[in-house]
């Protein structure tokens, strides 16, 4: 176990974000933590990072344990410059090498003396993630990566993910805003929404026709689609409300059968 | 050249040694307006070190730890922005410090030194002080260098990687107005942020790493400082805020040098 968080709800300014949560991060697992906005994704990593400190409930994190953590984005005024090798080599030591071969890794290697401002979205992902990967972490934990990137970038970020957790053999605990496509190799998917709402694993693309061929048959290997089984809605609100909710859940959908809620016009 | 001509130099360059790399951190975590705070409760400390026989550098530095901590105290118990909560502060401190000298007639407090600032003036005892602060600050500096970047780049990055955030910006804090009280003597509560942040951010126009940036602003900082006093000296103008106008004028070639390179 690296993390095991028992019952912490997280509060602020009065409003319940996370309500009595437990979950549990295992060595070499992928988990894959979706939900709508304001469902507690974020909070919930910045729990398991330590950024934040659950209002009640405990986390235990495993000796020793090293996080790799690759943000959304930087909060750094632009007038800080920073080269990319600079930002590598920032609180850990690594020789010109090891910089360059991390970079290497993630498609980079161009971008080494680059200001980081200077980066497209895209291009900062893959920074981040060189820089989290060169501490080698056991854990590492990454906050909506894909988001503002097109199937092709995702799938491309999810083969990357995937080929740096082959070679660290570390955990990662995802981020992602989309209800539906998540990384294929996930061993867990956690829909948070306040609470747990639903668990399960995802299942392969080809399973799914309308997705396949939206996506074209290329690259999607790394795409998996999470199917959730709710039994309960919530309210605008945020009221939990008991029983099938089929009708009204937005993003319901069962099993392998056929989506008829949300499914894509041109998949039709 | 007279003695107190070379002790307002030496201090002058002193100061700049110490606001230079101190200004970068200013600038990249958006503290300009801490500075101004901490030197809005100039007045007040200066009459408070009267009343009770304090050096008036020690008095000024203890109102400017007032500042920082009740920066943290409004911060956490309200929910203004920083910027409120620094302009909320600011002007609290300026006008109690305005009441206070009001009501002790005997203070005698000279308000054009204290807004202008009067660098002729500097006495070995500053120069002692000046000493003090660069080894403080610059031993500070050295020691969280790495810690202080983190957090400038992203505090929450920062704190998954264990930097110890609030510890950290507060030493950052105290720093400050250290060198803001210090620097005041020399400049004046009006313009002694200037000394900080003009500096970095000409600097910022030349350089491609943070450490460069610090150096520049340092380099930047020491020409202005013999610039603007000797050219004081012959045009007869206040030293002070010509060093300032120095500053401001390598500010505009840097940007320009940018924008044309």
């Amino acid at each position: 176990m690296l993390i095991a968080a028992e019952g912490i709800s997280f509060e602020r300014d009065g409003k319940t974000i996370l309500d009595r949560l437990d979950f549990e991060i295992s060595a070499g697992e992928i988990v894959t933590v979706i939900g709508p906005n304001g469902g507690g994704k974020t909070t919930l990593a910045k729990l398991c990072l330590g950024i934040l400190a659950p209002s009640s409930g405990r986390i235990r994190r495993a000796q020793n344990l090293t996080i790799g953590y690759v943000p959304q984005r930087l909060s750094r005024d632009r007038s800080l410059p920073l080269t990319t090798e600079r930002f590598l080599t920032l609180k850990q030591t690594a020789s010109r090498q090891a910089v360059e071969q991390a970079l290497e890794e993630v498609g980079a290697a161009h971008l080494i003396r680059s200001q980081l401002g200077t980066l497209s979205s895209g291009e900062l992902q893959r920074v981040l993630l060189a820089r989290a990967a060169m501490n080698q972490p056991k854990l590492l934990v990454l906050d909506e990566p894909v988001q503002g990137v097109d199937f092709v970038g995702e799938a491309a970020l999810y083969e990357l993910i995937s080929a740096i957790r082959d070679r660290l053999s570390c955990a990662i605990l995802l981020i992602s805003h989309d209800l539906h496509i998540v990384m294929a190799q996930s061993n867990r998917v956690v829909c948070l929404n306040g609470h747990v709402c639903c668990e399960g694993v995802p299942s392969k693309i080809s399973q799914h026709p309308e997705y396949a061929r939206l996506f074209g048959s290329g690259l999607t290997s790394h795409i998996g689609v999470y199917a959730h089984k709710h039994n309960h809605e919530h309210s605008l609100c945020g009221d939990v409300h008991e029983g099938d909710c089929a009708a009204h859940h937005d993003y319901e959908a069962t099993g392998d059968e056929e989506q008829k809620t949300d499914q894509p016009e041109g998949a039709r | 050249m007279e003695d107190f001509l070379w002790r307002a130099l030496i201090a002058g360059l002193g100061i700049a040694l110490l606001a230079a790399p101190l200004g970068c951190f200013v600038v990249w975590q958006r503290m300009a307006y801490f500075g101004e705070t901490v030197a809005h409760a100039g007045l007040l400390g200066l009459s408070l070190g009267i009343i009770t026989n304090l050096p008036a550098s020690a008095a000024i530095f203890l109102t400017s730890l007032l500042v920082a901590f009740g920066l943290k105290m409004v911060q956490r118990t309200t929910l203004l922005a920083k910027d409120t909560a620094l302009g909320l502060i600011a002007h609290v401190v300026l006008a109690t410090g305005l009441i206070v000298a009001s009501q002790f007639q005997a203070l005698q407090i000279d308000m054009m030194s204290l807004l202008f600032g009067d660098i002729l003036a500097v006495t070995i005892e500053d120069l002692w002080l000046v000493l003090f602060g660069l080894i403080v600050v610059w031993g500070l500096i050295y020691l969280l260098w790495e810690d202080l970047l983190m957090i400038s780049i992203d505090p929450e990055m920062a704190a998954a990687e264990g930097v110890p955030i609030g510890r950290v910006n507060l030493i950052l804090a105290i720093a400050i107005a250290l060198t803001v009280a210090l620097a005041m003597k020399l400049v004046g509560l009006l313009l002694v942020t200037a000394m900080m942040i003009i500096p970095a951010a000409g600097a910022m126009n030349l350089s491609r790493t943070p450490e460069q940036m610090a150096v520049i602003a340092a380099g930047l900082s020491l020409f202005s400082v013999i610039c603007g006093f000797f050219l004081s000296l012959y045009f007869d103008v206040p030293t002070g805020p010509l060093i300032v106008v120095m500053m401001a004028v390598l500010f505009i070639l840097s940007t320009l040098r940018r924008a044309f390179r």
